[in-house]
């Protein structure tokens, strides 16, 4: 087999790790709505049914709560499950799974009970899906002790990311961009797993720091690649895991920049960036030269026409701007 | 081929920054020739080269901190390389472009409260800067870490002078203070003192003023200077430097003399071979050493080259300083002001113009005879002076 690195994609890199954890492991199993005659609605789980057949594959009833409950009950009894949720709106129909079984049946137990359960669920905008299928609902989940919370942003996480997260004895929320699926790229033969835990600087530079994660990573390093024409440096820190979050990294890039900005397309009160936020304010105080700012999803359910739904979550040109400002003030 | 790389211009120095290059590849150059100008935590530093040949490539471009031993420039000697290549330098941190805000804030109205950032009030309690009065670049004109900085390094500039170049009283601060901690942890001092009796030697220094030029006088230090110089060989075990465990004595007498600056610190930059020269060109080495110290235009080898050094206060001040050896030197010979002091002469209490000279020496490297020797043919030198 060649090793030279191929053209793939984020969606082909994520079908490749279900068949890599389906192949390892015969615990494992891929449950949700769609996902096997149709081949999911972003096409994650195509040809997937044809290879390891129904016992593996398995269409579910249109009840989240009732198939994320049958994935916890699988996961308590030895099995990794893989579960999929259409979107991430959908999710919350099953919350009561999420949040007062998965996350507490571990401490509810005494520890006799391990959830060793993954959830895969699209997140985000930019596909002209409206309000009911395009919110960015993660940071949410990240208030949750008891789970994991993980945004693969590159082909190499969302091909590495899964295999270590079934192997977690806790339950892992995968959170994979709708806007990343088409996502092009190489990506080597070799890949595996990854580490879920830590952030990672995914460019370096001395005059702020961005952070971000998730769909908003490529936009970040284009920002950044149009402020280093204008001499700003920017460093770009993908956060990956946004529970926990690795507090060490982003103190140290603030501390080396002087100057923050949070780019999340979820809403800003009460948001995943305000957490950051707030930890940098209590951790790094400090070493600040300006008071860390904050690029957010305009506060209005996510609009349908192209143009609105743009306009209401950070993009290039708004995060270059908004550096520029915090870099460069008028 | 071979390296001319950054170097160390002390026992404290880590890292230093090419401020500017003044030969340019493709440019012949001598042994001794002035290629670049290296600012360090000391201030500026002239460095030269100690090879003839062509310089054929610059590899630290200006305004980048590299650390002591990276390569700066290749030179082409004409001859097989004999020195290993080394990796390229690993820059230590690029220098920050300057830049300017877009709108010079308005000043402050009375009363309102200062906007300094909590990076800013850090750097500025640590310089002991009072950040009142510093222009702010900052969001909403607040006074961000580099503005305390820039405002330090510009008070330094005006405080020099004529300094043209970077100088930053606190890193001197710092340079001596990492130096001086050194010296006092690492080398066992012994102390010395000896009154000289200088009427001799006033009187030998008056006679010889009254026939020259006010421009050609001569001060009583570069007599203090050159007895010290000339004593050193009499008492080689004082004059050198203590490395990898052991003394290194040196055949060259190379006095290192301490200047005060005039924003602050100090520097005892080398009088190459003291002991040869004859007080008239000491006298002109010492004039030329004093003012380059003050513009920071001393040269790399100034700062290493040292053997001893001397701390000479002056005709004012303390009538006597005990120095603190400057690694990796073996000693320091101190002066006080020379003053009248009451002298015993043949049986009788006389009033006499009186030096008190000291030696501190490295206990390590030799004994309290030895120093006591020296104090003892510093005295017998000047006492001749028309010898020295």
């Amino acid at each position: 087999m060649s090793t030279a690195p191929r053209k793939t994609t984020y969606r082909e890199a994520a079908r490749e790790a279900i068949r890599e954890a389906m192949l390892r492991d015969p615990r494992v199993f891929l449950m949700g709505e769609d996902v096997g005659r149709y081949g999911g609605c972003y096409a994650v789980s195509k040809g997937l049914l044809q290879e390891f057949g129904e016992e593996r594959i398995r269409d579910t009833p249109l009840s989240e709560s009732a198939f994320v409950g049958a994935g916890i009950g699988a996961a308590l009894g030895g099995m990794r499950p893989i579960v999929e949720v259409m979107s991430v709106n959908f999710s919350l129909l099953a919350l009561d799974q999420i949040v007062n079984n998965a996350a507490t049946i571990p401490h509810m137990s005494g520890g006799q009970f391990a959830v060793p359960l993954v959830m895969r669920m699209p997140t985000g905008s930019g596909r002209q899906v409206a309000a009911q299928h395009s919110h960015s609902l993660e940071g949410w989940y990240a208030h949750i002790p008891g789970l994991k919370i993980v945004a693969p942003a590159t082909l190499e996480d969302v091909r590495g990311m899964l295999w270590t997260a079934l192997e977690d004895p806790n339950p892992v929320l995968i959170f994979e961009h709708v806007q990343l699926y088409n996502m092009e790229g190489e990506l080597s033969p070799a890949a595996g797993p990854v580490p879920i835990a830590g952030a990672a600087i995914r460019r370096p530079g001395r005059d702020l720091s961005i952070i971000t994660y998730g769909g908003s990573l490529p936009k970040c390093l284009a920002a950044a690649e149009a402020l280093a024409t204008d001499g700003i440096e920017a460093e770009v820190i993908d956060l990956r895991s946004l529970r926990p979050l690795d507090d060490a990294t982003i103190m140290a890039s603030v501390a080396r920049t002087r100057r923050v900005l949070i780019v999340d397309e979820g809403w800003r009160s009460g948001g995943l960036s305000a957490e950051i936020s707030a930890r940098i304010v209590e951790q790094a105080f400090y070493e600040l030269d300006a008071p860390p700012a904050r690029l957010c999803g305009v506060e209005v359910p996510i609009p349908y026409p192209k143009h609105l739904e743009d306009a209401s979550v950070p993009q290039a040109e708004s995060i270059r701007l908004a550096a520029r400002a915090l870099v460069r003030p008028a | 081929m071979s390296d001319f790389c950054m170097p160390s211009l002390g026992a404290d120095m880590e890292k230093g920054t090419v401020v500017e290059w003044l030969k340019k590849p493709g440019d012949r150059i001598a042994k001794g020739d002035v290629v670049a100008v290296v600012e360090t935590q000391k201030g500026s530093f002239e460095v030269e080269v100690f090879e003839d040949g062509v310089l054929s490539e610059i590899v630290v471009a200006v305004g980048t901190e590299v650390p002591v031993g990276a390569v700066l420039a290749r030179i082409d000697s004409g001859e097989v390389a004999t020195v290993p290549a080394s990796a390229p330098p690993q820059a230590v941190m690029p220098s920050m472009p300057a830049f300017k805000p877009a709108v010079v804030p308005p000043p402050r109205p009375a009363g309102e409260r200062l906007r300094l950032s909590p990076a800013a009030a850090r750097r500025a309690a640590e310089l002991g800067v009072d950040p009142r009065g510093v222009v702010g670049s900052g969001q909403g004109g607040a006074i961000t870490l580099a503005d305390v900085e820039a405002a330090v390094a510009k008070t330094a500039r005006a405080a020099g002078g004529k300094t043209r170049r970077g100088f930053d009283p606190a890193a001197m601060r710092q340079a001596i203070a990492g130096a001086m901690a050194r010296s006092k942890r690492e080398i066992p001092h012994y102390y010395l003192g000896l009154p000289i009796d200088m009427d001799r030697a006033l009187k030998w220094l008056a006679a010889e003023n009254a026939r020259r030029d006010i421009e050609n006088r001569l001060l009583v230090g570069v007599l203090l200077l050159k007895a010290t110089a000339l004593a050193l060989k009499d008492v080689p075990e004082l004059n050198g430097f203590w490395i990898d465990g052991e003394p290194r004595l040196s055949s060259a007498v190379h006095v290192g003399w301490a200047i005060s600056l005039r924003g602050g610190g100090l520097m005892a930059p080398a009088i190459h071979d003291a002991d040869g020269k004859t007080v008239d060109q000491l006298m002109a080495a010492l004039r030329d050493l004093v003012v380059r110290a003050r513009t920071a235009r001393l040269r790399g080898s100034e700062m290493t080259d040292p053997t001893v050094t001397i701390t000479s206060l002056g005709e004012r001040g303390a009538e006597r300083v005990y120095g603190v050896i400057y690694p990796p030197q073996l000693a320091i010979v101190g002066f006080g002001a020379v003053r009248p002091a009451p002298a015993v002469l043949d049986g009788a209490v006389a009033v006499r113009p009186t030096v008190y000279a000291t030696v501190s020496g490295d206990h390590r490297a030799s004994d309290g005879v030895s120093g006591s020797r020296l104090l003892v043919a510093i005295d017998s030198r000047l006492q001749a002076p028309e010898a020295l």
